[in-house]
């Protein structure tokens, strides 16, 4: 589903984010990606969204070189995979609804169509009662639910997290993985990014252990 | 979804936003209609002109005025020697009686006529000439001006020509301007563009993070500069509109004390519709250029 082979991550000013790294995660596993602030998380998640093409190596997710794919070919890769941001990245200009619509608008639903999804994406994070709300005023537990229904809205075969519980205290953390872990018993596949060691005990799965840009096996 | 509701949403979108914000949406759509309003009132006053002067007769016309009080045997004579000069084509003779109340009923000056003890016209013949090459309307006026008892003979084409000239002129000064503010509302479409993207920046950003195609981005903002172009050129009709109105209502007070009918003509439909066209064509423009420039300035930073 998602195979790095001898992937290196030069940026411009020299600093070499990813070293020679080469892994696989197989359709629908929950995989967690871990190590220090600076290992390279965030970028190898990057490299999956196709945000940043590799400087060498290849990148492959569902059966494409995501670091050879034209520029207009992204968007189509894109609404494949769910991102969920540590930041949320929601728009506070409109309602928690439109926040979620915004994805099926951009992958061209009809109106009616997106309005059931939605709802049933709400519903999964229990943010259905707050339809009409403006994110601004959620808690951030609720903005990062909002977050993970606008990333499966869409019904993505990959769901990218990074940090997804990295500003929340244990019990909203607690909650997420709980949504995690029912999307990857209907065969999402997950990459989740954190430096949560203890949720990873908890959750198990194949784990990646970055440190200045090399795997720790 | 297919592509028409695609492009309702973008344009729901973008008539959303300009009316939350109808202020400086409706200002920037009069600063684009007083800036095409010039060009649009100028060309609208050329047209006018270009009426008038159509009405006039472009032909050469050639006037030859007999000396006060000829004799009914000189205009006989005078006659005939106009039939036998071959450079002459067909003519009329107007006798003085008939020359002053023509006169009398264009312009309405019947008071003053009363005034008159005499008639002050000459008997008058207008020719038409066989060819309307300057030179031979020289030598031809020339001719005449031999023939006994004819007091001046003139050409009358010239101020037609020049009326046509200016005509013209005012037609490139159009052109000119129109090309010139047509280039302004480039800049000013470029510029609010450019403001809503920096504005919509954060919109722009997660939109592309979850699959958004470039044309997808860029529709509502080529919308907005569309409909800010199509606004601009309703602006300019309806300043011009009204610039017309006033100033008929006082073209007809001045007309009316010369006992005459003139009124500006209206702007003609059809030049509404290139109007609107050619500025929502120039909004369109503006935005896509703008677009752009700016939108691959916003890097994805997630």
């Amino acid at each position: 589903m998602i195979s790095f082979s001898q992937v290196c991550k030069r940026y411009r000013g020299g600093h070499e984010a990813l070293k020679n790294l080469s892994f696989t995660v197989e359709q629908g596993e929950m995989a967690f990606i871990t190590g220090p602030t600076g290992a390279g998380k965030s970028t190898l998640l990057k490299l999956v969204a196709a945000i940043e093409k590799p400087t060498s190596g290849s990148v492959v997710v569902s059966g494409q070189n995501v670091g050879k794919l034209r520029r207009s070919a992204v968007p189509f890769l894109r609404r494949n995979l769910g991102l969920i941001f540590q930041d949320h990245k929601l728009l506070y200009d409109r309602s928690v609804l439109e926040n979620v619509l915004l994805p099926l608008h951009i992958a061209g639903f009809p109106r009616a169509e997106s309005l059931k999804r939605a709802r049933a994406a709400l519903d999964k994070v229990k943010l259905l009662g707050l339809e009409k709300a403006n994110p601004i005023s959620l808690s951030g537990g609720e903005q990062q639910r909002l977050c993970v229904a606008r990333a499966i809205v869409s019904r993505p075969a990959i769901v990218l997290a990074d940090e997804p519980t990295g500003n929340l205290d244990a019990g909203y953390a607690g909650e997420i993985m709980e949504m995690f872990k029912s999307f990857n018993q209907v065969g999402v596949t997950l990459l989740i990014a954190t430096h949560d060691e203890q949720m990873i005990a908890r959750y198990g799965g194949k784990t990646l252990h970055l440190n200045h840009g090399e795997l720790h096996p | 979804m297919n592509w028409l509701a695609q492009h309702r949403l973008a344009l729901g979108l973008v008539i959303g936003r300009l009316a939350r914000t109808p202020f400086s949406s409706l200002l920037a759509m009069l600063v684009i209609g007083v800036a095409l309003s010039l060009p649009l009132s100028l060309y609208t006053l050329v047209g006018n002109i270009k009426a008038v002067a159509g009405s006039a007769k472009l032909e050469p016309q050639i006037t030859l005025f007999l000396t006060p009080g000829a004799s009914a045997d000189s205009v006989r004579q005078i006659e005939s020697q106009l039939k036998k000069l071959n450079t002459v084509g067909q003519f009329r003779f107007i006798p003085r009686d008939r020359a002053l109340r023509e006169l009398l009923q264009d312009t309405g000056l019947t008071d003053v006529a009363a005034g008159l003890d005499r008639n002050p016209l000459p008997d008058a013949f207008i020719i038409e000439p066989q060819s309307a090459d300057p030179g031979e309307l020289e030598s031809l006026r020339d001719a005449l001006l031999e023939l006994p008892k004819v007091d001046n003979v003139l050409l009358d084409t010239v101020w037609a020509k020049r009326l046509n000239a200016m005509v013209s002129f005012g037609r490139d000064v159009v052109l000119i301007l129109a090309g010139l503010l047509g280039f302004a509302l480039l800049v000013i479409t470029g510029n609010t563009v450019r403001l809503q993207i920096l504005s919509q920046r954060d919109e722009i950003e997660i939109s592309t993070l979850i699959g958004a195609t470039d044309a997808f981005i860029r529709r509502p903002f080529l919308y907005h500069g569309l409909l800010q172009g199509l606004g601009g050129g309703l602006a300019a009709w309806l300043i011009v509109s009204l610039g017309l109105q006033l100033l008929n209502a006082s073209i007809g007070d001045l007309a009316k004390l010369y006992a005459a009918q003139f009124l500006l003509q209206p702007i003609d439909p059809k030049d509404i519709l290139s109007l609107l066209a050619f500025s929502s064509a120039l909004g369109w423009f503006g935005a896509f250029l703008a677009v752009g420039r700016h939108l691959r300035k916003i890097e994805v930073k997630p």
